[in-house]
């Protein structure tokens, strides 16, 4: 039955390590702004090209 | 959040011909236009312009007319301020030789197009190290090199660009923005987290196994629980004791008081079994509970975070003003202005403190303090009162009162302002908490002394099983969940709420009180008709001379002009502006005059009070442009729903001329008050709760603010919901003000439904209790009662509402 134990323990230390990983993103602030990302994912850098002044 | 743009439809819709490729308004093609793109004005071309020479024109392509029209030129030295080191300092978060740091608010952020160009500054303004905006609350976070430009050189090129930031000494005096929605998060995480476990370690006691679980193993499993339970009582539980226990001190019984209860009897009881090994206790039912309050409480907490509500008179004024030293000229903070100083007052610029007028003339809007809607003319020698806003040229003042003493700040300082809501109202939970936690005391105690009667070894269990099961877990779900659904319902349909609890007081309002100016006449779109012929030249030189005055009638004059097709704005030759008279220049070798009767040589005979009148006189056409102060539109339609069901007032701080007008608008025995300062408008709010009135103030929230912060539920008007913020319950858009019966027919509705609710919990409470009275509460029982309770009470309310706002066509 002690490995019953040391199955539990072992679930909540990983069940701990994401608690503490939700604490932290909530303390860095990641549910600050819940539309930025979203579109800020889809912002290419394929325009740069006309970055050179001449295009005009 | 309503704000999400860029649906498909959007992207797929080219830009109309007819539509600025900048800010889609409408323009007329071919005017102005580079490439076939068709701007409005030249601003909007400018805009267009720099993106272009510095390839950002991205910034077209993620959204479709993305850009913001200028509203007006930045004056050459409206952000000098900006310079003033002391204003710097409060509000840089971060300052060093290479680097500085600060957040700005900017309200007229609202597409992906923003996010994008705001994050690549860097690209126009090689200065900008870093850019990042929080969209949900219009912040740029933006950090630059003040060697390569300085604070005021990128305020001015955001500006430029449409994005002018709101400095205010609200940001000014800075206090460290706490989201207090963290700690709640935290919370929510940590009740899930012991939930979760919890519930997985009493489920060999859920199926009840006897056989080849050890004891010490149940053993280990119990305490473990108790483990997890241990953050849930003292960190999750925290904000339930302490309401509760401010309540007991108050002297008043909220709803957190019979909820504190029964989290202590399920964590004691609980306890007390694992320890003396009777029973597996009931912590998977605690954590459960207070996971599911807290959600509640998530819900109820959800707020507009882009919009501000609670301002005060400080975020009126300037950050920084300049002030006069022998001849040189310095910017200072607002709080370093003494008695004596000499301030230099520029166009559009607030009066920060009362002053003596020092120039000659002076044109002031007081709108803000008296609600006159037109500008005052001062001579040299006047008082100036704090609040004004210049309009035309530059003044000089000599300070007479510092700004905390000033005549404005005197409004502010009033009661209304520093108590808080809270004791002064009752939400119907908390009405109803007042008997329920009586009642539940009494069975409490009537079970025990029965079982200590018949059964003392029952007692015990009997007596916490009934607090246990009492706690009103799904009571205290009911109004958040039905609250936050139909806030989020108004917020939709661009009515926004300072918090859900806003909903249940206007569903108990009895009296409306209405502010006239920018509250039922609409400040914009007034109709002007012409009287007396102009050929096209003769508009356009009407049209370029009023472009270039502030007064409210020449741009009201300018947007009808702006929107009409054909008319192009010119330059002017030889303007001149002659105070309280009019404008007079050349346009294309023409040559006329815009203004007073008097000043085009025009026989007044001006009599009608509805309307103001523009005089012309270009070239032998004589003439005038007569401007009506309209009414807002559906206006005549919310009366006639609102009458009879509400006592209506109107208070305005204009003159009584339209007194017999505005009469056969509202029913008779309408209350009409005008010439109401500010402090007026306060009283005859507090008069009217003083006779028992529960009152809904509707204004623009200006010179009302005193008005709005004292009324049970004060709803401010505005054109445009990001850019402007009073103090207020709520912020309604203009376009909606028709609506506003159907508003509070919902939130009426509303309260149905929480009632609704309630008796439904109050149906679970009484299969618990008599479970609970008769001592046969098990566990499992316990397990499966609170969270279908709480369950399905969400459930009814938020479908419920999401039902009603489908049935009322809201």
């Amino acid at each position: 039955m002690l490995i019953i134990v040391g199955l539990i323990l072992t679930s909540v230390i990983v069940a701990s390590f994401f608690l503490v990983a939700f604490i932290w993103a909530t303390k860095s602030g990641q549910f600050e702004d819940t539309y930025g990302p979203s579109v800020r994912i889809l912002f290419d850098d394929e325009k740069k090209p006309d970055q050179s002044p001449e295009k005009n | 959040m309503e704000t999400l743009l860029g649906t498909e439809e959007a992207t797929a819709k080219p830009v109309g011909q007819g539509e600025c490729y900048h800010c889609g308004d409408p323009c007329s093609p071919g005017e102005i236009s580079i490439e076939e793109k068709n701007f409005c004005c030249d601003g909007c071309k400018l805009v267009y312009q720099i993106l272009d020479e510095n390839g950002l024109c991205n910034y077209y392509d993620l959204e479709q007319t993305p850009g913001i029209k200028l509203k007006s030129a930045p004056t050459d030295d409206q952000f000098s301020y900006l310079e003033s080191a002391d204003i710097q300092k409060q509000l840089l978060d971060f300052q060093s030789e290479t680097f500085e740091k600060l957040t700005l608010y900017i309200p007229a952020i609202h597409c992906s197009s923003c996010i994008w160009l705001l994050e690549n500054l860097y690209r126009l303004q090689p200065g900008v190290k870093q850019s990042r905006v929080n969209f949900v609350k219009k912040q740029l976070t933006i950090g630059y090199d003040p060697s390569e430009i300085t604070l005021r050189q990128l305020v001015e090129q955001l500006a430029s660009l449409g994005y002018e930031p709101h400095i205010s000494l609200n940001n000014g005096e800075k206090e460290k923005s706490y989201n207090p929605n963290r700690s709640l998060f935290i919370k929510i995480g940590v009740a899930g987290f012991a939930f979760g476990n919890v519930m997985l370690l009493s489920f060999p006691e859920y199926l009840g196994f006897e056989g080849p679980m050890d004891a010490e193993v149940r053993t280990f499993m119990s305490y473990l629980n108790i483990v997890f339970a241990l953050p849930v009582i003292f960190y999750c539980s925290t904000d339930y004791f302490l309401s509760a226990w401010s309540g007991l001190r108050k002297g008043f019984i909220n709803i957190d008081i019979p909820i504190s209860i029964g989290i202590l009897t399920l964590f004691l009881r609980s306890v007390y079994e694992i320890i003396s090994a009777t029973g597996p206790g009931y912590l998977d039912s605690l954590a459960g509970l207070l996971f599911f309050l807290l959600i509640g409480k998530w819900f109820q907490q959800k707020t507009y975070e882009g919009l501000s509500f609670e301002r005060d008179y400080k975020s009126y004024f300037p950050l920084g003003i300049t002030r006069v030293t022998n001849g040189s000229t310095e910017a200072i903070s607002l709080r370093q202005i003494e008695v004596g100083n000499t301030l230099l007052i520029r166009n559009r610029e607030i009066i920060p403190s009362d002053s003596v007028l020092l120039s000659p003339h002076a044109k002031v809007d007081y709108s803000f303090v008296t609600g006159e809607s037109e500008p005052v003319q001062k001579k040299k020698g006047a008082y100036l009162y704090a609040g004004g806003r210049l309009v035309g040229e530059r003044i000089e003042v000599l300070v007479d009162k510092e700004v905390a003493q000033g005549y404005l700040t005197q409004l502010w300082n009033q009661d209304t302002f520093s108590k808080s809501d809270e004791g002064k109202w009752q939400s119907l939970v908390d009405q109803i908490a007042r008997y329920f936690t009586g009642i539940i005391l009494a069975i409490a105690s009537i079970t025990a002394v029965y079982w200590s009667m018949t059964d003392p070894t029952v007692m015990f269990t009997a007596f916490t099983a009934v607090l246990i099961v009492a706690c009103p877990c799904a009571l205290a779900l009911a109004t958040p969940f039905t609250l936050g659904t139909a806030m989020s319902a108004f917020g939709s349909r661009r009515f926004f709420l300072k918090n859900a609890t806003i909903i249940e007081k206007l569903a108990g309002i009895t009296h409306i009180v209405f502010d006239k100016t920018g509250t039922i006449t609409e400040t914009g779109q007034s109709g002007i008709r012409q009287v007396g012929s102009l050929d096209t030249n003769g508009l356009e030189l009407v049209y370029a001379l009023v472009s270039q005055s502030t007064h409210p009638l020449s741009r009201k004059l300018f947007n009808h002009f702006a929107v009409q097709k054909g008319l192009i704005l010119r330059s002017v030759y030889d303007l001149e502006e002659l105070e309280g008279k009019g404008l007079q220049g050349s346009v294309e070798g023409v040559f006329g005059k815009v203004g007073s009767a008097k000043f085009v040589d025009w026989e007044d005979t001006k009599t009608d009070i509805n309307s103001s009148r523009v005089y012309f006189s270009v070239e032998g056409q004589t003439g005038y442009f007569e401007i009506a102060n309209e009414f807002r539109e559906g206006l005549d339609d919310l009366i006639g729903t609102l009458q009879g069901q509400y006592g209506l007032s109107l208070i305005s701080g204009d003159h009584d001329a339209e007194e017999e007008r505005l009469k056969s608008k509202f029913p008779i025995g309408t209350t009409m008050k005008f010439e109401q300062s500010p402090q007026d408008k306060l009283a005859y709010v507090q008069s009217l709760q003083r006779e028992g009135h529960k009152v809904l103030m509707v204004g623009d929230g200006l010179n009302d603010a005193g008005a709005l912060k004292q009324s049970e539920v004060g709803i401010a008007l505005t054109e445009s919901v990001s850019s402007f913020s009073p103090a207020c319950d709520g912020i309604l858009e203009a376009s909606r003000f028709s609506r506003l019966s159907a508003f509070i027919d919902f939130a009426k509705s509303s309260k149905s439904i929480i009632i609704a609710s309630f008796v439904i919990s109050f149906l679970y409470n009484l299969v618990g209790l008599s479970l609970a009275v008769t001592g046969l509460l098990e566990p499992v029982y316990a397990a499966i009662l609170m969270p279908v309770s709480s369950i399905s009470v969400v459930a009814f309310a938020t479908l419920s509402i999401q039902l009603l706002t489908k049935m009322k066509q809201l």
